[in-house]
Formats: C-alpha cells, sequence, structure tokens
C-alpha cells in the first residue's frame, strides 16, 4: 500500500494555514461532550491535555509516573530550538526548516517540518508566558545559545534544566485544568491495550500498578504521547520506565510502525562504569559549544591528559569537519568516537574520548564555565567522582532518542482513525537523525499547536460519546491483557527480566548498533528470536499481578522489547542504505561518511503488524523533495 | 564491600511494616545507590522471594521520584544529592545502613519504600500557575525581565517536587517546596497579577491535605536536593502578609 500523507497542496509556507482553514470544528457548546484518551503527560502529552481541556473537551490523562509531572521529558539539558532571529545572525523559518531537513538528512517530510519551524516561534511565546524562567541577559531579554548541526544561536535554555522547566509549565497548565474538573489524572497506571472498534482507536485497556487491576477506559478519541523506545537497547537515557509498550501494543492492535532503525546514539554521555550499569547519563551537547574533543593521537598513551602534549593530541573533530567542528550533528560526532576508539585511540576503559574544557576556562574564567554548565559538572562528579574543571571530562556514545515511530500523517493521525500520536512516540518530524534542542520543540509544536486543531477536525466528524467500555471489544481487550499477566507469572524459570534486559541489549547495541551490516542484522534476528523463545520459557516473576510488583510491569515490556526489537533489526535490515544514524557499513565513502540511495530509499518504511511470528508487512510513504535540493550532508 | 541493610518491608498501607536485614555482597564503589538494590533486587527474585519495590524513574536527579531516607536523611548522606545520583563510593567496606521510606502524614506509605505523594500535585492545582490557556500571548521579548530576577526565579524554579523536605521537617511540613513555586512566580511580571490568591491557596491546600506548618527547625533546606533556599520561605510569608488584606477585602464584598 502507498501511504497518503494527507499533506496540503499549494506553496510550502503556506500549506498549515490553509489547512487550518479547511480543518473543521467542533462548536464550543458541543466540545464538552467529548472525551479524549491522553496516554503519557509529558512534554507532548501535558501540552496537549491541557490545550484540549482549556478549549471546552473532557481529558483522561494516564501516566506510569507516581505524578504527571515526572515525564522523562523532565531530563532534558540542553535547550529547545525556535526560528526567533533574536541574535540577528540570520535565522529565519527558512533556516531552521533546511537545517533540521538536511540534519535528517533528507527522510523527513518537508510540510510537517516547515510547519515545525513555524511554530518553534509560538512556543517560546506561550511558555515564557507562562513563566517558564529562560535564561535572560543583563537588559532583560532572552538568552541563545548553539547547538549541533546549525550555524545560529537559535536555542533558548534554562540552565542545564531546559526540560524540567518546559515540563512544569505544561503540568501547571495541566493542574490548572485538573482544578477545573476538565482533566481526570491516572497517574501509576500504565496502557496496556488500545481498544480498536470498527477500525477506529476508542479507547484504552490499562493495569492500575498500585492494586494490579486491569480496567478499560473509552473515549472519542486516543491520543498517544508515550515517549521513545530506545531502552530495547537496554542502556539508555531514557528513564527506567521508558518503553515501547503504549506504542507496541497500539501496533499489534493495526497501526504501522514506522521507520524503527531510525535510533540516535547521543555522542556526549558518561561512559559505562561497569556490569551493573542501569541507566546511562548524557552530559548535554551544549558542552560542545565550549569544550574540545579529542584522543591521544598515539595508540595506548595511558599518559593523564594533562601530561599529554598539544600536539600528541588529535581533536578529531576539529580535524576532519573544519566549519562545525565540535558542533557536528550528533550521528557523525558519534561514529567519529567510536571510529577512534575502534582504532585503539580509546581513553579510560578504551571506550571514551576525552571533552576538555582546559582552552575555555582559560579564555573564559572558571566561573563563567561554572555558570554556564555548573549543575552538569556537578552531575558529572557525583557519577565518576572526577573533577571536570581540573581534568577532561570522559565521554562515549549512548543511545538517546528514537527518531522512528508510530506512523502518523500530516494531521498527526495514525493509519487508526481516531488515533493520535505525538512527540517522541511518532515519526514525524526529524527523518533519520534528530539535531539537538529539536525534540522539546516537536513535543510541544504537536501538543500544543497541532493536535488540537487536527483531533477537532476528527471530532466534528463523529458523534460523541457513542461508545462505552462495556463493550465486547473493551471485554476481549482486558482477557488479553489479563491473560498475559497470567501467562508472565506462570512461567516460573530461572533468569530475571534484567538478565533477559541485559541480553537483548548487548545484542541490539553490537548487531543493530552504530555500524549496522546485512550479517549482522540477520544475526540479529535470529538471536532476538532465540531469545524471546528462551524468555518465555525460563523467565522468572515473582509475586502477584493483583498487587503493586515492578517485577511484572518490567516483564511486560520485556515482552515487547522482544518482538519490537526484530522489527527495529528487520527495518535495519531493508533500508540497504546509510542515511543519518542508520549506518549500513556496506555504503560509506572512503573516510567512512554515509551514502544515502536516494533513487531506493527515499521514502518512510511503515510496517504492519502481520500476527504473532509472522513476517511484517512493508508500506511506503513516499518522500518528495520541492523547496530543498537533495544533496550530500555536508559539515566539512 | 560488602554491606548490611535494614530495609523497611511493608505489604502494604495497613501493614505495620518492619524492617528486614540483607547482605550486599562485592558493591562496587562505582555503582550508584540504587544500581546496589537492583543487584540485591535481582538475588531476591533469583531466590523466588519478592524484590524491595521502590520509586525511581529518570535516575539522574531530576524527575523526583526516588525518595528514601538513608541513615535517617532523606536521600542520603551526600549534600544536594538525590538517591539516585548518591554513589556507593559514600560508603565503606562493613557500613550498616538503614533504608526506609519518606514518613510523614501526608504521604501513606503503599508498599515497602514507596509513599503516596499526590497531595503535592494537589497542592499545585490550587494555584500553582499562570491561568495562561495557549494561543494569544505577547511575544517573548515583549516581557522585559531583568536578569538577577529570572535568575532567583530559577533558582527557586529547580525545585523537583521530591517531598524530601516534607520527610525531613519534624512538622511533615511542605513549605519550602509551596515556598519554591510561589517564590518563582512572585519573581516574574507574569506571576504577579495572582500572586495574592496563588500563596493563598496553595498555604491553605497544603495545610488541608494534613501537611504541617512550618515553625523555623531548617530540616528542609538540609535534605533538598536542588538546595532550595528557606529564604523562599521567608518570601512566602511577605506574600502571605501582603495578601491577607486584599483577599479578605474581596471575601467581604
Ligand atoms: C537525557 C535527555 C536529554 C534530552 N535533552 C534534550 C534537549 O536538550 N533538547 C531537546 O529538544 N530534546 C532533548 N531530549 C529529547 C526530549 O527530551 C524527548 O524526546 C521529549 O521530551 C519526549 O517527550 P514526550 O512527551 O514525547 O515523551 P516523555 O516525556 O518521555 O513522556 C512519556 C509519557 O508517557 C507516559 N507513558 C509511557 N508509556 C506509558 C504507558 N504504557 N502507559 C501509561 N503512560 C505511559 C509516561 O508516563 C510519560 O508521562 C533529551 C532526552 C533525554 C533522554
Ligand atoms: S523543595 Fe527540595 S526537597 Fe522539597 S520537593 Fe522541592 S526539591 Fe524536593
Ligand atoms: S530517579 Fe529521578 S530524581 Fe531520582
Amino acid at each position: 500500500m502507498i501511504l497518503d500523507s494527507k499533506c496540503p497542496s499549494g506553496p510550502l509556507a503556506d500549506k498549515w494555514d490553509n489547512h487550518r482553514r479547511d480543518l473543521k470544528l467542533v462548536n464550543p457548546a458541543n466540545k464538552r461532550k467529548y472525551t479524549i484518551i491522553v496516554v503519557g503527560t509529558g512534554l507532548a502529552g501535558g501540552s496537549v491535555a491541557a490545550t484540549l481541556a482549556e478549549l471546552g473537551y473532557n481529558v483522561e490523562a494516564f501516566c506510569y509516573q507516581d505524578s504527571p509531572r515526572r515525564g522523562h521529558s523532565i531530563a532534558a539539558q540542553g535547550g529547545i530550538n525556535a526560528a526567533k532571529n533574536y541574535q540577528n545572525d540570520g535565522d529565519s523559518i527558512f533556516r531552521l526548516f533546511h537545517d533540521t531537513i538536511k540534519g535528517g538528512d533528507f527522510r523527513a517530510r518537508e510540510a510537517n517540518v516547515y510547519r515545525l519551524a513555524q511554530i518553534s516561534n509560538n512556543i517560546i511565546d506561550q511558555c515564557v508566558a507562562q513563566g517558564v524562567p529562560f535564561a535572560r541577559d543583563y537588559a532583560g531579554y532572552l538568552e541563545n545559545r548553539s547547538f549541533g548541526g546549525a550555524q545560529v544561536s537559535r536555542t533558548f535554555f534554562a540552565r542545564g534544566q531546559t526540560g524540567q522547566q518546559l515540563l512544569l509549565g505544561a503540568y501547571q497548565a495541566f493542574s490548572r485544568q485538573v482544578q477545573a474538573g476538565k482533566i481526570r489524572v491516572h497517574p501509576r497506571t500504565e496502557m496496556l491495550d488500545l481498544v480498536v472498534v470498527d477500525g477506529e482507536a476508542k479507547g484504552i485497556t490499562v493495569r492500575d500498578m498500585v492494586s494490579g487491576e486491569i480496567r478499560c477506559h473509552a473515549a472519542d478519541a486516543v491520543v498517544l504521547a508515550s515517549g521513545g523506545y530506545v531502552n530495547v537497547y537496554n542502556l539508555s537515557t531514557n528513564a527506567m520506565g521508558s518503553s515501547v509498550t503504549a506504542a507496541w501494543r497500539a501496533h499489534k492492535k493495526g497501526a504501522f510502525f514506522a521507520n524503527p532503525c531510525y535510533t540516535q546514539i547521543h555522542p556526549t554521555c558518561i561512559p559505562v562504569s561497569g556490569d551493573h550499569q542501569s541507566k546511562l547519563t548524557l552530559m548535554s551537547e551544549s558542552l560542545r559549544n565550549d569544550g574540545r574533543i579529542w584522543v591521544p593521537k598515539n595508540k595506548g598513551d595511558r599518559r593523564p591528559a594533562h601530561q599529554i602534549p598539544e600536539d600528541e593530541r588529535d581533536y578529531y573533530l576539529e580535524r576532519k569537519y573544519p566549519s562545525f567542528g565540535n558542533l557536528a550533528p550528533r550521528d557523525i560526532a558519534s561514529r567519529a568516537a567510536k571510529q577512534a576508539c575502534d582504532a585503539g585511540l580509546g581513553v579510560g576503559s578504551g571506550r571514551g574520548v576525552y571533552l576538555d574544557f582546559a582552552d575555555a576556562i582559560e579564555r573564559l574564567g572558571e566561573d563563567a564555565i561554572r555558570a554556564r554548565y555548573g549543575n552538569l559538572f556537578d552531575m558529572y562528579q557525583r557519577i565518576t567522582g572526577e573533577d571536570a574543571y581540573r581534568q577532561p571530562m570522559r565521554i562515549y556514545p549512548a543511545l538517546h532518542y528514537a527518531m522512528g515511530g508510530l506512523w502518523v500523517d500530516y494531521n498527526l493521525q495514525s493509519n487508526l482513525p481516531g488515533l493520535f500520536v505525538l512527540g517522541e512516540a511518532n515519526f514525524s518530524d526529524h527523518g533519520a537523525n534528530r539535531l539537538g534542542a529539536s525534540a522539546l520543540m516537536q513535543g510541544l509544536a504537536d501538543g500544543y499547536f497541532i493536535a488540537p486543531y487536527t483531533i477537532a477536525d476528527y471530532l466534528a466528524r463523529t458523534e460523541p460519546g457513542k461508545i462505552s467500555s462495556k463493550g465486547d471489544e473493551f471485554r476481549d481487550s482486558a482477557a488479553q491483557v489479563e491473560g498475559l499477566t497470567n501467562k508472565l507469572l506462570a512461567v516460573n524459570g530461572r533468569k530475571t527480566v534484567n538478565q533477559f534486559h541485559r541480553e537483548l541489549g548487548h545484542i541490539m547495541w553490537e548487531d543493530v548498533g552504530m555500524a549496522r551490516s546485512e550479517d549482522s542484522l540477520k544475526a540479529a534476528v535470529e538471536k532476538i528470536s532465540a531469545l524471546r523463545e528462551e524468555f518465555w520459557n525460563n523467565v522468572r516473576v515473582p509475586g502477584s499481578g493483583a498487587d503493586l510488583n515492578q517485577e511484572l510491569e518490567k516483564a511486560g515490556r520485556m515482552a515487547d522489547y522482544l518482538e519490537f526489537g526484530e522489527l527495529l533489526a528487520r527495518d535495519a535490515l531493508n533500508r540497504d542504505e546509510s542515511c543519518g544514524g542508520h549506518f549500513r557499513v556496506e555504503h560509506q565513502t572512503e573516510d567512512g561518511e554515509a551514502v544515502r540511495d536516494d533513487d531506493s530509499f527515499s521514502y518512510v518504511a511503515a510496517w504492519e503488524y502481520g500476527g504473532d511470528g509472522q513476517t511484517p508487512q512493508l508500506h511506503k510513504e513516499p518522500l518528495t523533495f520541492e523547496n530543498i535540493e537533495l544533496a550530500v550532508r555536508s559539515y566539512k | 564491600m560488602n554491606l548490611t541493610l535494614h530495609v523497611w518491608r511493608q505489604q502494604g498501607p495497613d501493614d505495620k511494616g518492619r524492617l528486614e536485614r540483607y547482605q550486599a555482597k562485592d558493591v562496587s564503589p562505582d555503582m550508584s545507590f540504587l544500581e546496589m538494590l537492583d543487584e540485591v533486587n535481582e538475588e531476591l527474585v533469583q531466590e523466588g522471594r519478592e524484590p524491595i519495590v521502590f520509586d525511581h524513574d529518570c535516575r539522574e536527579g531530576i524527575c523526583g521520584t526516588c525518595s528514601q531516607v538513608i541513615n535517617g536523611q532523606p536521600h542520603g548522606p551526600q549534600a544536594e544529592t538525590t538517591v539516585c545520583q548518591l554513589h556507593m563510593r559514600q560508603f565503606k567496606d562493613g557500613d550498616e545502613i538503614y533504608i526506609e521510606p519518606w514518613r510523614a502524614r501526608a504521604f501513606p506509605v503503599i508498599k515497602d519504600l514507596i509513599v503516596d505523594r499526590t497531595a503535592m500535585d494537589r497542592i499545585v492545582e490550587a494555584g500553582g500557575y499562570v491561568s495562561v490557556s495557549t494561543g494569544g500571548v505577547p511575544d517573548a521579548n515583549a516581557i522585559l525581565i531583568p536578569k538577577a530576577d529570572a535568575d532567583a526565579a530559577m533558582d527557586a524554579a529547580e525545585c523537583i517536587g521530591c517531598g524530601a523536605c516534607v520527610a525531613a521537617c519534624p512538622n511533615g511540613s511542605a513549605m519550602l517546596f509551596v515556598s519554591a513555586k510561589v517564590g518563582q512566580l512572585a519573581k516574574l511580571p507574569q506571576g504577579r497579577p495572582e500572586a495574592a490568591r496563588r500563596v493563598c491557596s496553595m498555604t491553605e491546600t497544603m495545610l488541608d491535605e494534613g501537611f504541617g506548618n512550618c515553625s523555623n527547625h531548617y530540616e528542609c533546606e538540609a535534605a533538598c536536593p536542588k538546595g532550595i533556599s528557606v529564604k523562599f520561605i521567608a518570601m512566602l510569608n511577605r506574600e502571605y502578609l501582603k495578601a491577607m488584606p486584599k483577599l479578605k477585602g474581596k471575601k467581604e464584598a
């Protein structure tokens, strides 16, 4: 099937305005008759729930944490992009659009990305009005910093806690609507199934994580804003509870999964310290504004950093990419770090490179560096016991972000009518590689400014409150969820969920990681399927389903990773080109740069669930570029 | 290193609960405190016993989910550090470690180390926001904010809503938490129009939810992983005093 993105026609700059003019509206008096389920209260879910409730709809909001204030958006450090051009350095909506398409290695939809760039400016206005304390200069104006993949300063930030401040802004708007009785919050509640009635998404089945009760909720539309899936790699910068479960269960009910192989590996994370490692910590990309990345020129040089003279250091990003230097995009910086370590030049355990602030401290003084990055330096010290003011940080790439996600059209609606997917959970705007500070922008664009319009258009065509959670589809869904819980508890094998997760993570990192090949991917498909079989025969989940049971929660997510991981590998196998974060060793230039194949792969790969143990079916959405010239991405 | 843990186990809200003893063996100094507990749990699961449940999510000190009292101190011994960021190099071989949940009237225990903190959300719902809806706002640079005010607002805004301040307070007060939000928004021009209403309704909701009042012990500041200063409590008090006549007048009118 060729998928229709429903992108409006007409000139790029007018598409969204024209489209909004054509979208249907719900009459103010009727809005309160509609109920919308929102799964997730991160930036995307929090902002859409608040906005829908302000408009008058009833919202049922779900999150697995104990409070809607804790979605993993809170962990974003560096900042949020907008095309304000406050610095008068040549930025514009077109330039942000251009940078994002190019950064994504020409694998995103032009119309979506242009809309994102347009809306970016409204987001900053909205957040300031809410009281988000962005950094200011002495005259009281907003400050900006630079991020990877851009030559302008367009990133707004609140110290090293931009995600936290934006999320608290959304959470506060959300809380105001809880108080107004328009949002009902369901914390500590995990969505475990999507309920589809006559081909349309009309509800969800959840597990109350305290009592263990399985419940169904019906609504007129369902919004998934459940975040990204890179914990399929076990170690990542995501939260421990971040998972693919909500998206995967929707996929199994018919929603197409797009480009799962587009995963982002972030170049600046604290290296793994041992087998006990449970997650990896990001050191914000903003550090690359002032830190210089290097490795020793000589293999096996074990001298402490300060004893290695300047001419025996290789500042490899500055050398290879003189115009972007340390601010080269993430995929490029990550691959370069891996190459250096593979060549035996790594520092620390051998899986690390230096991020050095000595020059910046000399130029600007320690206080200035402390003011910019103090909290990051403190965090680094707590984790490693090392003082980055005195010696360079050691960093290494780690899994960070999912560009892939559920397929959505221009309206952010999946192929299942009534199912809208927002934020990191959808695949929409970042192509094969996301630029720094663009995820916060996308989550809030989706939630505050896009979905509230497009959901109305869907609702205007449906009769409110038609579906009840007593119907057959709901009963079947609850029975299925209950069945899965019992099945997990019944295995009673010998290995813990964490052991399986580590094993899967190892397969994913080695075979589906930064350097993928036909052989490694074929091997991965085999290994994952074998591990899945072992899981269902040998996992041990103690306790009962009718209680707070964290092992059971993890086991359910693990079961999904073991299915999803295989799809990710299959997608990577299908995409026989290199682009952005997806690097196939078969397709590279002599100096190791990615080589795209636009003739064969300029499409979105959207997978349809094939049924238990069946191969999934591929659908394509062709990508066309009318406003930007397809070019070899160069940051030299 | 090897450690002896005494961990609070409580099946549910109605169970009395007790401390149970566990051995943590071969603990690496590079582990985080929660990774140490993960390893203990792995063993428990393998033995077919129920693992210790505790709240956690981001494991990087920002989501405010983790919440354990370690040797009597909320978030443990290291200053300005959440449990998830506490690393085992802070401990030494042979140490005995007591691990308990947040204890406060407003935070009933759900199970083991997990408590119910939804009362803090209800305080925010009572007014911890600027009442602006999406859309129709001015350009971001139309509102000038002196750097000192923006910085002070940010100092307060860093609160992660963990509740350690409550657990540390002899009165079980959430005053530091409330003052952080009141203080942030009071410092900003966008927050001024509703300042009086906000400080009153948040404080009153705090008391209604079973949190105690503040009697200046300052234990909260010492326990706070984000270094939120008690000067915001002083600021809250000033805001409250300023608000009283205004709101009274309004009620009578
Ligand atoms: C450490 C880190 C730093 C980052 N820094 C930046 C940055 O500086 N700039 C930038 O632009 N981007 C950054 N990002 C990326 C960005 O933060 C995320 O992509 C974005 O915040 C995701 O928002 P979201 O709303 O889609 O999902 P999330 O914030 O992850 O929220 C997901 C929500 O879904 C809920 N949920 C998930 N599954 C279920 C389920 N089954 N049932 C019920 N609820 C469920 C969760 O409870 C949560 O509320 C960073 C990411 C990380 C990890
Ligand atoms: S004030 Fe400090 S201790 Fe209290 S909730 Fe906020 S961060 Fe936690
Ligand atoms: S787990 Fe998020 S702050 Fe500790």
